[in-house]
């Protein structure tokens, strides 16, 4: 048996069923960043200014990534009007560019989640605080895990600018990194920039994770259609356009979450 | 939107003029938040601009400009629900106790 209304629309709603089936499903999208996002501003206006980090992550590269997005949006939609204008060989090229973009974007994001792994908030016992690197670039180093390692000191490479300090400029330089050497016994807290170190960073990780998730699915299903999937162009080509055309609307949506999600964790 | 091979590409220009728009609405949301409005100012400016560029994608990419009644009925109750959501967020703006440990 056939499944009814795949490629020709229903005649009460207008719409193949697939189309009625996404947007359903982006409505409860919806839904599940909003929820986040109100996270986000709960725990936003609830933090005192000086324990919100800001100014840490890469603006240029969260710059480069968003347009990457943008171009993968413009991709899938021309891939889907080159369906429509039955051009099957441009199809192939656009569809081949948004994965791409999508690997591009997922790479780059590993790349920034790596560099937060290997940069480290010290709380001293004396009060003071600072950021930096620890020698070597090790991961996930806590003060527990160092005491465990029968270690006495740390040779700590300080960023010239703590984000407590107040926000500095695109590209301002507030001085010189410091080579300094922290006793185990001056330390108190020790922690990467990974969800356990804030509230930044858990709602951080937690949204840009999650969207990376969303676009790590995007990026299997487009490239099904791009490959073994689009074997149907060539038995269905209507029903083929139309599942490029809702998983295009899914991708756009990939894109419009990361619209604002790039302002509220970069640059606000 | 029309499905006619003509029509669609007439579209295909203008994806191109909304794609650039919103990479330059990207550079602007960075600029933007480099001038000394205050904070508000700046949360504000930036939500401004992303809700344009949300609003582009949504219009064109999404075809949203001409979509059936149904798609639009889904749209305004998942509206409804998310400003309601936001709603009740913002009413607790004042409500954190004195105090509150948030790292």
């Amino acid at each position: 048996m056939d499944i009814p209304y795949t490629s020709k629309p229903r005649p009460d709603t207008g719409l193949y069923n697939a189309k009625v089936g996404i947007w359903l499903f982006l409505a409860s999208e919806v839904m599940l960043f909003g929820a986040l996002f109100s996270s986000y501003i709960l725990l936003r206006v609830g933090a005192l200014e000086e324990n919100w980090p800001h100014g840490l992550l890469n603006i240029p590269i969260g710059t480069f990534n968003t347009a990457v997005l943008i171009i993968s949006s413009v991709t899938v939609v021309m891939a889907w009007a080159s369906l429509k204008m039955k051009q099957f060989g441009r199809f192939k090229i656009f569809q081949a560019i948004t994965v791409l973009c999508a690997l591009a974007f997922l790479g780059i994001k590993s790349f920034e989640y790596k560099d937060k792994f290997t940069h480290y908030e010290v709380w001293k016992t004396d009060g003071t605080r600072m950021t930096g690197h620890i020698e070597g670039n090790p991961m996930f180093l806590t003060k527990a895990k160092l005491v465990a390692a029968g270690k006495d000191k740390i040779e700590f490479l300080a960023d010239p600018h703590h984000y407590s300090e107040g926000k500095l400029k695109i590209g301002a330089q507030s001085g010189e990194h410091k080579h300094v050497e922290i006793a185990i016994g001056d330390i108190k807290r020790l922690s990467a920039f990974v969800p356990a170190h804030s509230t930044y960073f858990a709602i951080y990780f937690t949204l840009t994770a999650l969207h990376a998730l969303h676009v790590l699915g995007g990026a299997i299903v487009i490239g099904f259609l791009f490959g073994p999937g689009s074997k149907m162009w060539h038995t269905d080509p209507d029903r083929f356009t139309n599942r490029v055309e809702v998983a295009g609307l899914f991708w756009h949506f990939v894109d419009l979450v990361w619209i604002f999600l790039f302002p509220v964790l970069y640059l606000l | 939107m029309s499905d006619h091979s003509e029509d669609i590409s007439k579209h295909i220009r203008g994806y191109l003029i909304i794609g650039g728009t919103l990479i330059i609405g990207t550079v602007l949301t960075v600029l933007a938040s480099q001038l000394e409005l205050g904070h508000a100012g700046n949360i504000i400016l930036a939500l401004v601009i992303a809700t344009v560029k949300a609003t582009l994608v949504a219009l064109y990419f999404m075809h949203l400009i001409s979509e059936k009644q149904m798609i639009y009925t889904v749209l305004a109750f998942t509206a409804f629900f998310f400003a309601g959501l936001m709603a009740i967020t913002l009413s607790a703006y004042h409500d954190f106790p004195n105090l509150t440990v948030t790292h």
